[in-house]
């Protein structure tokens, strides 16, 4: 996000245009031109491994950088957790 | 079972589960656990290599959970697909495991419904013979059906785990029986996996011959889970030897273990 934006009121300024997507089973707004990359950096993880699928395929994670979402994508993304 | 000398070995032979060799042949799970310290000191005391791990959506909100603070070094990730009711979602899950880097062993369960969590037999032997033919190392959850632990060994699993009773009950070991009977027909290993409840149903699994025993809940749901962790890996030891020692036969009446002559008055 541009210093811009965030002096003229950030998300919902019309510089920056948003679209919807479906990630883990939930509405979630994202920047237009944002890849899968910029999607999983915006997660709450620290050091945690994850795996991408978008529409039900998996995106390797050497293509998350240049894996544009598009708007309506059903997002998944999974770490590891303690399980018997 | 003459695979030790028993003048020089003192703890079990490792386990061998395909190409892998395994310092234990106890596997525990990582669910369920109330910290990481204490998670962490349950696996240090079970003596455990392998240890049983979930995979699920990214918490959006909290993110990183428990599992970030285990040591993976230390330990094999071994993935399960708990929580999938048809064939086509436990695939998914191993596809998912391997892009995590988890590798191809997994530990598939295909479960056929919530209330009881025993496996759907037919999903899970069309999720194994896909699994296998992908390359996946399968070990695989089963039922005490020794006609279904046949048919999963011919699709190539590497270890049939049949339940000793259902996951998370803490029945221990229900079906000797039909245990024994997978046990003697089976060439690939065994392992008993489910239904511990205590450190004693580790003993009768292993006596029964099995070549490991896979649990979570009866550890982590004890009270004190690193005083049960250590109980399960001594439990473990004692059937191990006990398989090998070749057992007395049962009898009717007492066989007096004194000598029954120069007993005094006669």
């Amino acid at each position: 996000m541009s210093s811009e934006n965030i002096h003229e009121g950030g998300i919902g300024s019309n510089s920056m245009e948003l679209i919807e997507i479906q990630l883990n089973g939930e509405v979630h707004q994202i920047e237009k031109t944002a890849s899968v990359l910029d999607l999983v950096n915006s997660m709450p993880l620290e050091s945690a491994a994850v795996a991408v699928e978008r529409n039900r395929a998996i995106v390797p994670k050497s293509q998350h950088g240049d894996t544009l979402l598009q708007p309506g994508d059903h997002i998944e993304i999974v770490t590891i957790v303690g399980g018997g | 079972m003459n695979d030790y000398n028993s003048a020089t070995e003192t703890t079990p032979t490792p386990l061998t589960l395909g190409d892998k060799t395994f310092r234990s042949r106890l596997l525990v799970g990582t669910g369920k656990y109330s910290d990481a310290e204490t998670m962490n000191n349950a696996l240090e005391a079970s003596g455990c290599e392998v240890v049983t791990v979930a995979i699920r959506r990214v918490d959006l909100k909290s993110g990183d959970n428990l599992l970030s603070q285990l040591d993976r070094n230390r330990y094999f990730l071994l993935p399960n697909t708990a929580g999938c009711f048809n064939a086509e979602d436990a695939i998914r899950v191993c596809h998912l495991s391997r892009e995590l880097g988890l590798g191809d062993w997994v530990k598939l369960e295909v479960l056929g419904d919530k209330k009881t969590l025993l496996p759907d037999p037919v999903g899970t032997l069309e999720a194994c013979r896909e699994l296998v033919s992908e390359g996946f190392k399968v070990l695989v959850y089963s039922s005490d059906d020794p006609v279904l632990a046949l048919r999963l060994q011919d699709a190539g699993a590497t270890s049939v785990m049949p339940a000793g009773s259902p996951i998370g009950s803490g029945q221990g070991i229900l079906n000797t029986n039909n245990l024994s009977i997978i046990l003697e027909q089976l060439d690939v290993p065994v392992i008993i996996d489910a239904g511990v409840g205590t450190a004693s149903d580790v003993t009768i699994a292993m006596e029964l011959g099995a070549e490991g025993v896979l649990l979570n809940t009866g550890i982590a749901g004890a009270k004190d889970p690193v005083a049960m962790a250590h109980g399960m890996r001594h439990a473990l030891d004692a059937g191990w030897f006990a398989a090998r020692a070749g057992r007395i036969a049962k009898r009717r009446y007492a066989q007096a273990s004194s000598p029954t002559e120069g007993v005094l008055g006669e």
